[in-house]
């Protein structure tokens, strides 16, 4: 009866969950709605872990002796796990988010890998669509745990560069293969040989062994720019990997809400993939290499190097003016400073708005969540497709720290490696600032032609260090745009 | 008769692709301004898997089923925590232009707060 009771619970309160999970993403749809939408699915949650408690009434024999023990270690690692990662997101620097979220989403892959190797260990799974599923799940986590450690570590700069072997995908190709086997050598000797998991636990052990080797054998040949598409897979890994395990457990909350985010992962990525013109195959398994170098075109015009105080007395009288943050300012922590310029225009009436390229950053959206944090309105930020029309009539493009994303030659040189890849259209405003640490060439390494062009002028130095003095001269001029 | 469920695999492969397509209908909704939360706040949502953690653990009978248990909760329980602590933060971070915070709520509160605090010098307007 008690056992009844409590399936009937669970059964509710994970629907009840599942269907607010899905509510709150769903919610996410605009800024206005979204704070509302994290806490609707933030009580789901609530109220699934809580019924899982429920679980104590359901246990079979074999587990009943532990079970005193088993709550207490529930209980412990609820609160463990929860505290640390609490504490540690409250406190985490919003510039380090891509890490953050790296972190968290490992910590997912590793709790799908591990409650797949409780079953294997356990011998738990019988049957071969079972145990296949188990040992998928398992696959999937383990990578989505190790390439997120060591995503997390690279996007920390703690890794700097990224290895290249020559011969490293062919490699970590086998490593791979080797993986797959082993698997297909477990589902062949339990289900076929009828030989039970449990007499075989080292054949499991190196399957998870090489699971975890090859995620990172996988994510360290990854550079840094391409680590919004790294962030994105390993998000739709994990969440794949629940929704399997959720399928291993018969629990159907877990197979709703992994396969949601696998589903979310997999969208994202191949956004991200478009928005760089590179498949996702490339990104995971080639580089920008160095082989295939190309004759740039001699490019016509020279550099014409501007001081920034010149270059922000020019914007407060000009009447509109976009701007094109890129990595460059985050590397700077030049935000708020930038926005600091940005409202003494806008004060002197100049009107203002941000253009962002869905590349810019180390995540899908890095840069406005950046911008935000920096107080910059919502309103402010527009995306590429709806402000490209919009450059031709500005007055002033002021590219900051951003160089790829911009260069024309992504729609005229066919031969370009970026050529095809959607990109902001500075150079069609009438007049075009650069602010630049130096001259040096892109992530595609190539040399940006509109850094040539007849209206183009540079700004030299450290991002946050032009926004001040660029505000200062502002400031200089007098009353109307100090009474910001 | 009993409210155990149970996901045969056709059922199964249906509720992936039902769930996968809703997935891909919700998702798409969503403005690239949102992406990076939209990333934390998926990530949170695949936290549910501590409840599977949950339900190893309390059925471990062996001292490895409860270690690896532990782990899975452990880990379980981290990204459910800090994938809600960071998309939360970063999406109280939205403002539109000229107003106060995200959404309504927050504005009227404040609103609220601030003739309490004025009524003593000037009762009533505020």
């Amino acid at each position: 009866m008690l056992i009844t009771i409590s399936q009937l619970i669970i059964g509710s309160v994970d629907l009840i969950a599942a269907f607010l999970l899905m509510f709150g993403l769903w919610r996410m749809a605009s800024p206005v709605t979204a704070p509302s939408g994290i806490l609707v699915a933030g009580v789901g949650m609530v109220a699934a872990v809580l019924a899982s408690f429920l679980y104590v009434f359901t246990v079979d024999a074999a587990a009943r002796p532990h079970l005193p023990l088993n709550i207490g270690l529930a209980a412990a690692a609820l609160i463990i796990g929860a505290g640390v990662a609490w504490w540690s997101g409250r406190k985490v620097a919003i510039t380090a988010m891509p890490q953050a979220v790296a972190l968290f989403n490992g910590m997912g892959g590793g709790a799908a890998g591990a409650i797949a190797a409780v079953e294997l260990f356990g011998g738990e799974t019988h049957g071969a669509p079972a145990l296949t599923v188990t040992l998928l799940g398992a696959l999937i986590g383990s990578i989505s745990l190790s390439g997120s450690i060591i995503a997390w570590a690279k996007l920390d700069a703690l890794l700097k560069k990224p290895l290249q072997v020559p011969g490293l995908q062919l490699f970590n190709g086998g490593v791979l293969f080797a993986c797959l086997l082993v698997g297909g050598y477990i589902v062949f000797s339990a289900v076929g040989g009828g030989t039970p998991l449990v007499a075989m636990p080292h054949l499991i052990e190196i399957f998870f062994g090489i699971a975890l080797v090859y995620g990172i054998l996988m994510t360290l040949p990854i550079g840094g720019a391409d680590m919004p598409v790294v962030i994105s897979v390993y998000n739709a890994f994990t969440g794949l990997a629940v929704g399997l395990e959720g399928f291993v457990l018969q629990n159907p909350a877990l197979m709703i809400a992994g396969m949601l985010v696998g589903a979310a992962g997999l969208l994202l990525t191949l956004l991200m993939a478009k928005a760089m013109n590179r498949s996702v195959a490339k990104i995971l398994f080639a580089r920008f290499g160095p082989g295939k170098k190309r004759k740039q075109g001699a490019i016509k015009g020279s550099l014409k190097p501007v001081q920034a105080s010149d270059a922000g007395i020019f914007m407060r009288y000009a009447k509109s003016v976009i701007i094109v943050p890129g990595y460059g300012l985050a590397v700077s922590q030049g935000q708020g400073k930038l926005y600091d310029f940005v409202k003494l225009l806008q004060a002197a009436g100049v009107s203002v708005k941000f253009a962002i390229h869905p590349v810019a950053g180390r995540m899908p959206g890095q840069m406005d969540v950046l911008l935000a944090e920096a107080g910059v309105p919502y309103d402010l930020i527009v995306q590429l497709a709806d402000v490209n029309e919009e450059f031709k009539d500005a007055d002033v493009a002021l590219v900051i720290g951003a160089n790829d994303v911009v260069n024309p030659e992504a729609r005229t040189d066919k031969t370009s490696p970026i050529y095809g890849m959607p990109i902001l259209n500075a150079d069609q405003a009438k007049k075009c600032y650069v602010v630049k640490r130096g001259d040096g060439k892109g992530y595609a390494g190539i040399v940006n032609p509109l850094f040539y062009a007849d209206d183009t002028f540079m700004v030299y130095g450290d991002a946050a260090a032009v926004c001040v003095s660029m505000t200062e001269a502002v400031r200089g001029l007098g009353a109307p745009a100090a009474a910001a | 008769m009993g409210f155990q469920i149970s996901v045969g695999g056709f059922i199964a492969v249906y509720i992936f692709m039902v769930t996968a397509f809703a997935g891909w209908v919700i998702i798409g909704r969503v403005p690239a301004i949102l992406h990076t939360p939209l990333m934390s706040g998926s990530n949170f949502v695949h936290g549910i898997v501590v409840v599977g953690g949950i339900f190893t653990l309390l059925n471990a009978s062996t001292t490895l089923e409860q270690a690896i248990g532990f782990v899975a909760v452990l880990l379980g329980a981290g990204n459910v925590a800090g994938g809600f602590a960071v998309t939360q933060r970063m999406l109280a971070m939205f403002k539109a232009s000229g107003h106060p915070a995200h959404g309504a709520k927050h504005a009227t509160r404040a609103k609220r707060a601030a003739p309490a605090a004025v009524k003593s010098i000037a009762p009533k307007k505020v």
